[in-house]
């Protein structure tokens, strides 16, 4: 306000500088860059809390009801609905493969990431071209992924299946084996995502001083040195953001398992649920079953799981990447 | 005979420091087998899209694309509403970016550079809500889409993406940098109303940052499937939704299934050929400020 008040003034005509009295349009400037942030940012508070904010709240209120959709009253049942779900096993299934799901693809894919900038960081012929390669994945569209993927893994005609035959391994039913469907829908993940992580983590590689690396060198470290001793270390808070967003990407995933179905268009996440995930399942409680009061307590539990677990990772990211950190000084 | 000795010593250190961060050979096979990893899935859709269902009962199956790609994808066309899905995802898409940049951009302005009683924190709520998954609440916006009779519409899925948080955050993080005080001053001194200082000062000093933006959310916009797949119905679905209906059914047709994948999977990658360069600097600027 500093700056504009101090030319507010100013604004209005010369001559009317000397009025006692502000005229009409020096009010009416007054008012505008009173009024105008509020204006401005009004649209993101507006929708948040007509698509973001109400719906969370509104969630724990269905929750409490035996709902169904298009019921007209829907019965109070206070917690029940949560007491279910703490006794249903096909909730704790879906818990089960969605973390592991999420385990199977965001350690590799960090990992790899990880390696995968170093190499993109280094001086190459074409640097933007091997960027762009590494990203194309991060532009396809997740359905046509998931259809694609589902037919590449294919239990009979699957091309993975085909070449482990042709090298004399034996084929996997990669949808009725529970874990290999969680390794399918994890590749399908990392495919996805690891460049656009790579990009990520080369940009905070990049922010690292050239001075480190060369002094490392002068004190004699070598490639893997310098990369354990000096560039990890620095990237701990990109590996946090990293960590994080792929933690509530992670514990969220439905498009991927949906579409892996032998059964194209089911909810069931296979045929004994052995991919189906937290959101597949809240999916189809509450679209396919129409129970909403269910499908809303499965909401407001994932929730709370994705926050805790998302805390979690913020600890646990903190204290691994500390004690280089030290070592380093 | 020491002296010479270091002198040596210190060239090959000199040496060693010049060749830092030079790539070997094995750096670029690393890279292009990731890179043909990348590609591949695109491939070999594109692959079972030109022939015929016969090839995918094939251990080995042929390498080269076949000549069917044009009568399958007409498949494609007379099996789902595909045009309509077309218009439909290029007019939520569009719909949903513009309103995205402009809102996003006043916000970011209004955050960066205008002093307002609460601003600090009003911006941490904001950075706040990024981490809140929205789709956590599809239940009663559901709910409430049946009350307004808005599912079935494309009003359904424009109207809870019309503005992010992770847009407001972007444009303040550039918006900061990139506008001088001393502009705004000189536009106040003119006579310049607050909308006008935005509309003529502001933006195009932001336009690249609004630029990434656009292509962003525009791409998040054309791929989104869970929020489109539950309030549209087959009649009148987004790319992403007639997608899904033409895989479902008791027999799943691949040459027809990945043609449409094929199909819809091409503008997004002639997007991203002709704008790749930007969305590389876009994401990892972003990583950097964020």
């Amino acid at each position: 306000m500093t700056v504009l008040d101090k030319v507010a003034p100013e604004g209005s005509k010369a001559g009317e500088r000397t009025s006692p009295r502000p005229t009409f349009r020096h009010r009416l400037s007054r008012w505008d860059v009173k009024v105008s942030p509020y204006l401005y940012i009004a649209p993101f508070f507006i929708l948040f809390g007509i698509v973001g904010l109400f719906p969370l709240l509104y969630t724990a209120y269905v929750s409490l009801f035996k709902w169904e959709a298009g019921s007209d009253d829907p019965d109070f049942i206070g917690l029940d609905n949560f007491k279910e779900l703490f006794a249903d096993a096909q909730f704790w299934n879906a818990l089960t493969n969605t973390i592991s799901i999420f385990l199977l693809s965001s350690v590799p894919q960090i990992i790899i990431a990880v390696l995968l900038a170093a190499l993109l960081g280094a001086r190459l012929r074409g640097a933007t071209g091997w960027r762009v390669g590494i990203l194309l994945p991060y532009a396809a569209s997740l359905v046509a992924i998931g259809i694609i993927f589902a037919n590449l893994f294919g239990p009979k005609y699957g091309l993975i299946n085909g070449v482990l035959q042709t090298i004399g391994l034996d084929p996997v039913d990669w949808q009725a084996n529970r874990f290999g469907s969680h390794v399918a829908i994890a590749i399908m993940v990392n495919w996805r995502w690891t460049g656009y992580n790579a990009l990520i983590v080369l940009a905070a590689m990049q922010a690292i001083p050239k001075e480190l690396h060369e002094a490392a060198l002068i004190d004699g470290a070598g490639t893997w040195r310098r990369f354990w001793n000096v560039t990890l270390p620095l990237l701990r808070p990109t590996l946090i953001f990293v960590t994080i967003t792929s933690t509530i990407g992670g514990l969220q995933i439905f498009t991927e398992p949906k579409l892996f179905d032998a059964m194209p268009g089911s909810n069931n996440g296979g045929s004994t649920n052995q991919f189906q995930t937290v959101t597949l399942y809240l999916y189809q409680t509450a679209f396919q079953n129409a129970d909403l009061g269910y499908a809303s307590a499965i909401a407001w539990v994932l929730f709370l799981i994705i926050v805790l677990i998302a805390l979690g990772n913020f600890f646990l990211t903190g204290r691994l990447a500390r004690p280089q950190a030290v070592k380093k000084k | 005979m020491t002296t010479l000795q270091s002198e040596s010593h210190k060239a090959g250190l000199r040496q060693k420091v010049a060749t830092l961060g030079k790539p070997r050979k094995a750096t670029y096979v690393v890279l292009a087998i990731f890179v043909l990893g990348s590609l591949f899935p695109f491939y070999w859709s594109f692959l079972v899209a030109s022939r015929d269902n016969g090839m995918l009962t094939e251990r080995i199956p042929p390498f080269v694309p076949g000549g069917n790609f044009f009568a399958n994808a007409s498949r494609v066309f007379d099996t789902v509403p595909f045009w309509k899905a077309l218009a439909n995802s290029v007019i939520v898409s569009g719909t949903v970016t513009l309103t995205t940049v402009l809102f996003s951009s006043l916000a970011g302005f209004a955050f960066a550079k205008l002093r307002f009683r609460g601003r600090n924190k009003l911006f941490v709520f904001i950075v706040v809500t990024l981490a809140v998954p929205t789709q956590l609440g599809i239940i009663p916006l559901f709910i409430a889409m049946s009350e307004l009779g808005w599912t079935g519409t494309l009003t359904a899925v424009i109207v809870p993406n019309l503005v992010t948080a992770f847009g407001v955050f972007w444009m303040r993080q550039y918006t900061v940098d990139a506008l001088p005080y001393e502009l705004i001053e000189a536009a106040r001194v003119d006579g310049c109303s607050m909308i006008r200082i935005f509309w003529n000062v502001c933006l195009p000093a932001v336009r690249p940052a609004a630029a990434i933006l656009a292509m962003f959310t525009f791409m998040m916009s054309w791929n989104d499937f869970l929020w489109p797949l539950v309030v549209l119905d087959a009649g009148n679905p987004t790319v992403q939704v007639a997608l899904e209906k033409l895989q479902s059914g008791y027999y799943v047709d691949y040459s027809l299934v990945l043609a449409g994948t094929t199909l819809a999977t091409i503008p997004i990658l002639i997007v991203f050929v002709l704008l790749g360069r930007q969305i590389v600097a876009g994401i990892m600027q972003g990583a950097v400020k964020g």
